[in-house]
């Protein structure tokens, strides 16, 4: 057993509103720069929806991640070593035009247009090429289109939706819609890693946070087609690959990512899981339909005596164990399993979960009536105005009945809370929901505190990074008293 | 006397700064030694341009290394006139390829209004000088026939003068201009190495092919530094 500490995150999508506080709060901190405004680390696209960059699930496009070739587990085109073929022009990366060309308003026309009989106005221009520039995207150029025939009829998971589900979802009483915040999912097998000729990629020891180094980076590119949720970013200025760093300054200080801490909707959890990295390998190459059930498996009990012995016995320090006891994203994912992956099917192994929305189980469409009265409070799972199949493609590879149990427990949560405090659950529906499921009162009552009332502090539990400890390593703290900060600062600027 | 400049002087001075160069570029300023990629910007011109370019030219510069690492096997093996012609020919494909891909690299270069914003001065000057490069190496091949040969005969032992500190300009002297100008523009390309792009085919990473797929760094190493007999230092961080 070799146990690792991993800071890992869950999403809770029905508290999300969608209003991009998050991407902004990130794109103020880390991405407001030459090159890099293009690079949106933290988004959130509307689902159904194509996303950003367009389509970026659809790996016949884009080629990330692994596949699973007999009992091998290979990246999809990068890799040893055919990664090397690619360098001088890797015909699967994303271009600009994937993405948008980043401009900025000519301001200054406002104030100097000379007199004429109309309003001056101030074009957009290209902060590429300095000219101006009819903008044809931009990020979440889909925001809340879920109905149209653009963006929600080419969302790649309506694959093997039927067609009948399919035209039933965009009819007008039935659309729907949700928010899907996304960032790097700082993977337990992460594929950029793996990708990068350089080994400029690499997974911090102590927290897991993936990260590239800039020194090491020869912009090669092969973590961009790599990284299956297209999350690393070239930069074309600087000609490095730049992608989320977890906001780890911050992590190292105790405080919450900025995306997490700013979160409106406070739909964001960071906390540690404890893992066994020994069975990456073998778990990242189950077949499809285990994917889910073996990644929670990889993830330990920190309560355990043996776990806490051998995750010691690897150096992990006291606070993280702690930490790792403490965790909220623990409970949702492994205690009470109502968290799920996204896209497991890319065996990138992420460490974000997400807890999958409930909104679309109301109505349904009955002899041309829409059903909204049922006598079973909120309709039935089965019966729901989006087709599971659709959910499930996006959280549970596919599998139909995994996303069901979710479901299901976060529908017993509500009747158990509508019974305290309404008290108008009729019959046996409240106690045949708790049976199902195998939740009891005093699960869904935690399920429903961590849910919606805990603070920041629960919210988020970052164990100590001992940063102290790492630069005793590098240098005498004495010398340091006194000063403002270690490390180097250098510029971006292209010398040659 | 400007020969022994350009014959001599120049030679030394380019792999002089060569060396020196980029062992210092690599050292200090890591950080800007990259490919600077402008894929990103521009693809569909870049593949023919990129592709035919570059399998051109790092083949031609093998070939040139190998000639100069082992010219008895060369002098062997093109002393039948099948394979020197074969040879031969192959490098003049080769080497149009090259021109082909440069011309339609600085084509792109530019058409393309975005690349602009990505091309420094260096760059310029790369193009110009591979050009003349792969121009007069064309231009050799043609008017100065079975170059394989006497490279391998009369201008490598001119280059191994050099080395051993003992150059002889005799040899080179005699030769005709237009090999001169080939010879000394290979240098002048050489000493510009450090203060280019160029640099991003000194770090070709080989390695890749034997590292494991996973790359884990610890700050602080705890299972190594329980295991080490170095008291007081432990084990320093490989990070960054
Ligand atoms: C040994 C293996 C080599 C590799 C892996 C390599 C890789 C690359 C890459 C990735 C680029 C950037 C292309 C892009 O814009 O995406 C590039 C550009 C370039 N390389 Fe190489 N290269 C190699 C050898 C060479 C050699 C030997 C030369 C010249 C003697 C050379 C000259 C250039 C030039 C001039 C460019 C700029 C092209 C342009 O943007 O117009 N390369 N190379
Ligand atoms: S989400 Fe992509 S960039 Fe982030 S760790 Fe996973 S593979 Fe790498
Ligand atoms: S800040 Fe929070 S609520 Fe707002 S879009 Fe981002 S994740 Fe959703």
């Amino acid at each position: 057993m070799d146990i690792r500490s991993q800071i890992a995150m869950v999403f809770h999508l029905d508290k999300c509103i969608g209003c991009h506080t998050c991407s902004i709060a990130c794109k103020n901190i880390w991405t407001d720069r030459k090159g890099a405004e293009y690079m949106w680390w933290n988004n959130v696209e509307t689902k159904p929806g194509t996303g950003y960059p367009t389509k970026w699930e659809d790996q016949k496009i884009y080629k990330g991640g692994w596949v699973k070739n007999g009992d091998k587990l290979e990246l999809r085109v990068a890799g040893k070593p055919t990664g090397l073929t690619k360098l001088y022009h890797n015909p699967d990366m994303p271009v600009m035009d994937d993405y948008y060309e980043p401009w900025t308003y000519d301001y200054d026309h406002l104030f100097e247009a000379p007199a004429g009989s109309d309003q001056p106005t101030a074009r957009t221009i290209s902060l590429v090429t300095g000219e101006p520039i009819d903008v044809k995207g931009g990020p979440n150029w889909d925001d809340d289109l879920s109905g149209t025939p653009d963006y929600g009829r080419n969302d790649i998971n309506l694959r093997n939706v039927s067609a009948e589900d399919q035209e039933a979802m965009f009819q007008l009483e039935r659309m729907t819609m949700h928010y899907l915040p996304r960032m790097c999912n700082h993977c337990l097998n992460p594929a950029c890693v793996a990708a990068c000729p350089s080994g400029a990629v690499y997974k911090r020891g102590e927290d897991g946070v993936v990260l590239i180094s800039q020194e090491k980076c020869r912009a090669w590119r092969l973590c961009v087609t790599a990284c299956p949720y297209k999350k690393s970013y070239y930069n074309w200025s600087s000609g490095k690959s730049e992608k989320c760093l977890l906001c780890y300054p911050r992590l190292e200080t105790g405080q919450a990512p900025a995306c997490m801490h700013s979160c409106v909707g406070r739909i964001r959890y960071l906390g540690v899981l404890l893992y066994d990295a020994d069975k990456i390998k073998e778990f990242a190459s189950c077949p499809e339909n285990e994917l889910i059930d073996r990644q929670l498996d990889i993830y330990l009990n920190p309560f355990s005596e043996k776990v806490i012995r051998d995750a010691k016995k690897n150096g992990i320090a006291d606070s993280t164990i702690e930490a790792a006891q403490k965790s909220p994203v623990y409970k949702f994912v492994k205690e009470w399993k109502i968290a799920l992956p996204l896209h497991a099917e890319f065996r990138t192994m992420p460490s974000l979960f997400y807890v999958p929305p409930m909104l679309p189980v109301m109505g349904k469409m009955e002899n041309g009536v829409y059903e909204s009265t049922t006598t079973n409070l909120w309709g039935k799972i089965e019966e729901s105005r989006l087709p599971l199949q659709y959910l499930a493609n996006l959280f549970s590879a596919g599998n139909q009945d995994k996303i069901k149990e979710v479901l299901k427990k976060l529908m017993t949560v509500r009747y158990h809370r509508r019974q305290v405090t309404v008290n108008d659950i009729e019959g046996s529906l409240l106690d045949d929901a708790f049976e199902s499921t195998g939740l009891t009162p005093d699960v869904a009552d935690a399920i429903y505190r961590l849910t919606s009332l805990v603070k920041y502090d629960e919210r988020f539990v970052i164990p100590a990074a001992h940063r102290e400890e790492a630069i005793e390593m590098i240098e005498s703290t004495d010398d340091r008293k006194g000063n403002t900060g270690f490390g180097e600062k250098k510029g971006t600027r292209r010398v040659f | 006397m400007i020969d022994s400049f350009l014959l001599i002087g120049l030679p030394y001075a380019a792999i002089f700064i060569f060396l020196i160069g980029s062992i210092l570029r690599f050292r200090y300023y890591g950080y800007s030694v990259t490919s600077h990629s402008s894929q990103f910007l521009e693809s569909d011109k870049l593949f023919w341009g990129s592709r035919l370019f570059h399998s051109g030219i790092v083949v031609l510069l093998l070939g040139h290394i190998i000639g100069f690492l082992i010219p008895k096997s060369i002098i062997v093996v093109t002393s039948t006139p099948l394979w020197m012609m074969v040879i031969e020919v192959t490098a003049f494909a080769f080497g149009l390829l090259t021109l082909a891909g440069i011309v339609l690299l600085i084509k792109r270069r530019i058409q393309e209004k975005r690349l602009h914003s990505v091309t420094s001065k260096m760059d310029l000057i790369v193009y110009f000088v591979i050009l003349t490069q792969v121009i007069t190496g064309l231009l050799v091949a043609y008017y100065h026939r079975w170059g394989i040969s006497w490279y391998a005969s009369s201008l490598v032992p001119f280059l191994r003068s050099l080395i051993i500190f003992m150059p002889d300009q005799a040899v080179i002297a005699s030769m005709p201009w237009l090999i001169k100008i080939h010879t000394i523009s290979a240098f002048v390309f050489i000493g510009l190495i450090p203060f280019t792009r160029l640099m991003h085919f000194l770090v070709y990473p080989l390695a890749y092919l034997w590292r494991s797929y996973q790359l884990v760094i610890w700050n602080r190493d705890q299972k190594a530094m329980h295991s080490s007999k170095n008291t007081r230092e432990g084990v320093k961080p490989v990070n960054n």
